[in-house]
């Protein structure tokens, strides 16, 4: 789609533009081309000569066993992120979508956390949960749970799904709301005259007409478990105990920290960069084709 | 609905509260922890209800920062969050607005091509070419300063697709009726064009301006003076790995006034704050 009604000017626009294309140009494409090429060297440790090793770098990643064990661990935290924020959220908006009285109020109160920070998150969760100080803590003891998420790493993962899994509730919950009231009542209607039960009407009528958000909220909340529970992460547990909350992007973060190998953090980086790459495309296709419907 | 039952009202706002109160018990708690006695926390004995501590607290925190250490004082700290958020927020949108413009109402050679470099950007977040970004932000002499901690987030599209998206559905006629008035392209984007984008740019704002606030990882690592430290990277400096010198009221408290602004521009702002929210995202 074009316009017709257009100025004539040789020189403005590149004015115009100018200042976005320099951004962009040295904040991000200069980085971006940068981490692709350093991820093709490799630096003695004490950085006074380089050599150009091709994808060894790529390679000596594939075959450590970590590295593999980082990918699964972020996908599962991911998958685990999503899904159970996903499946509550959708169950609140639900119940929001109903004519109830005070519904506005509802929202107000169920939004505001999106506003909340990942490092926040962090602190509020770990101050519940912190196994000789927290108020839930000692629930949890009292219950008979050996509760001790700084030695556990099971533990230390089940508490950055929860705090992640809270953070995104809000989102979520304002999309599948929107994705609700976009579904006309009288879908509803039919179904209920033909005799179908809430329930039922849920399965069969909403959850279908619904999917199309819900594959895009999977979509966007895979992202922001890969990128955006780094704050939520360094605050909890800073990775630990052990490596049992490392995910990729903390990975880059501390393997490039301690300086050892830049090669390697590089390399890591761009695999990174080909996962977001492949996850927006989907994401892409997907809408273009929902605009269709 | 066709069948009112009362029963499944009352089911409805019970799961509702449920949620609300999942939502806000953490809040809750840190609002309370923050106005207790750091030992009685310490202990475990914290106690589900406020303590008197409240103005102490949060004198302390606003102005002193956490005792025996040498950490700022966490006013200060709001105020490079809020710097660096209105940096952010604004820049975005005045470099965005200003390109989106040109690629829509002029023809240019490399057009095209421009857009393309723009829009590819959308993809990757700054966190997968973090160092990199940080050596070039050091090569500019530009660690603790703010330019280089608004400078590489502004480095993206979402505005300038969202602006272009707007643009198109502006009728031609309003630019042939300001031509025949005589205005050149700087005046009918300065009188037309800007008056009409205002609710975008005002939904934009709000959604850049809590993006900017929350940010984390990037000013983790460009700041190294204490005195430049953004109240997210500062709170968890707070934390330190022994327990015992945690002076958790204080950690809380910073919680809490790290949560204001963002959650008082979503509160304040909601229908516009929605509304930008699902058109930047889909």
């Amino acid at each position: 789609m074009q316009k017709q009604a257009i100025f004539q000017s040789k020189l403005l626009p590149y004015a115009l533009v100018a200042p976005q294309l320099a951004v962009v140009l040295i904040f991000f494409y200069w980085p971006a081309a940068q981490a692709v090429i350093q991820s093709f060297l490799l630096q003695d440790a004490f950085g006074l000569s380089t050599s150009f090793v091709w994808f060894d770098n790529y390679v000596e990643l594939f075959k450590d066993p970590a590295y593999f064990e980082t990918i699964v661990r972020t996908f599962f935290f991911s998958f685990a992120i999503a899904v159970s924020s996903l499946s509550f959220a959708l169950l609140l908006a639900v119940m929001a979508d109903k004519p109830l009285r005070g519904s506005m109020l509802y929202r107000t109160l169920l939004i505001w956390p999106y506003a909340v920070a990942p490092p926040v998150v962090g602190v509020l969760w770990i101050f519940m949960l912190h196994p000789s100080l927290g108020v839930l803590a000692r629930y949890l003891r009292a219950a008979g749970v050996d509760w001790n998420p700084l030695l556990d790493g099971n533990q230390a993962a089940a508490l950055i799904i929860v705090a992640a899994a809270w953070k995104q509730i809000s989102y979520n919950f304002l999309f599948f709301l929107a994705g609700l009231q976009a579904i006309p009542k009288s879908v509803f209607e039919a179904a209920a005259i033909d005799g179908a039960r809430p329930m039922r009407r849920f399965w069969t009528v909403t959850f279908p007409l619904l999917s199309p958000t819900i594959f895009f909220l999977l979509v966007v909340n895979i992202v922001y478990a890969f990128f955006d529970t780094f704050g939520i992460i360094d605050t909890m547990t800073r990775g630990g105990p052990g490596t049992s909350t490392v995910t990729l992007v903390y990975k880059v973060y501390s393997d490039g920290l301690l300086g050892g190998n830049l090669g390697s953090s590089a390399a890591q980086s761009v695999i990174l960069m080909v996962m977001v790459i492949v996850l927006t495309g989907i994401q892409f296709r997907f809408v273009e084709r929902k605009v269709t419907y | 609905m066709v069948e009112q039952e009362g029963f499944r009202r009352y089911v409805a706002h019970f799961i509702l509260w449920i949620g609300i109160t999942i939502v806000a018990f953490p809040v809750y708690i840190a609002i309370v922890a923050s106005t207790q006695d750091n030992a009685l926390i310490a202990n475990g004995q914290m106690s589900l209800l406020p303590g008197g501590h409240f103005f102490e607290v949060y004198y302390q925190t606003i102005f002193v920062g956490t005792s025996g250490s040498t950490r700022e004082p966490v006013g200060n700290m709001m105020l490079n969050s809020l710097v660096m958020a209105l940096l952010i927020a604004v820049g975005k949108i005045a470099i965005s607005i200003i390109s989106a413009y040109a690629i829509v109402y002029f023809r240019f050679p490399f057009r095209m091509p421009i857009f393309w470099i723009i829009f590819i950007t959308l993809m990757l977040p700054v966190e997968v070419r973090i160092y990199p970004t940080y050596k070039i932000v050091a090569d500019l002499h530009m660690l603790d300063s703010y330019a280089g901690l608004a400078l590489p987030l502004i480095a993206s599209a979402t505005a300038t697709l969202l602006f272009r998206q707007f643009f198109m559905t502006v009728p031609d006629e309003l630019l042939e009726a300001s031509r025949i008035d005589g205005a050149g392209p700087l005046r009918f984007f300065w009188d037309t064009l800007l008056p009409l984008s205002r609710t975008n740019m005002a939904a934009l704002f709000v959604i850049l301006f809590i993006l900017g606030w929350n940010q984390y990882l990037w000013p983790l690592l460009i700041t190294t003076r204490d005195d430049m430290q953004t109240i997210q990277v500062g709170i968890r400096k707070m934390i330190t790995t022994t327990d015992a010198l945690t002076e958790w009221p204080v950690v809380m408290a910073t919680a809490v006034l790290a949560m204001l602004p963002p959650v008082f521009v979503v509160v304040a702002m909601q229908k516009l704050f929605v509304r930008g929210l699902v058109e930047t995202e889909k």
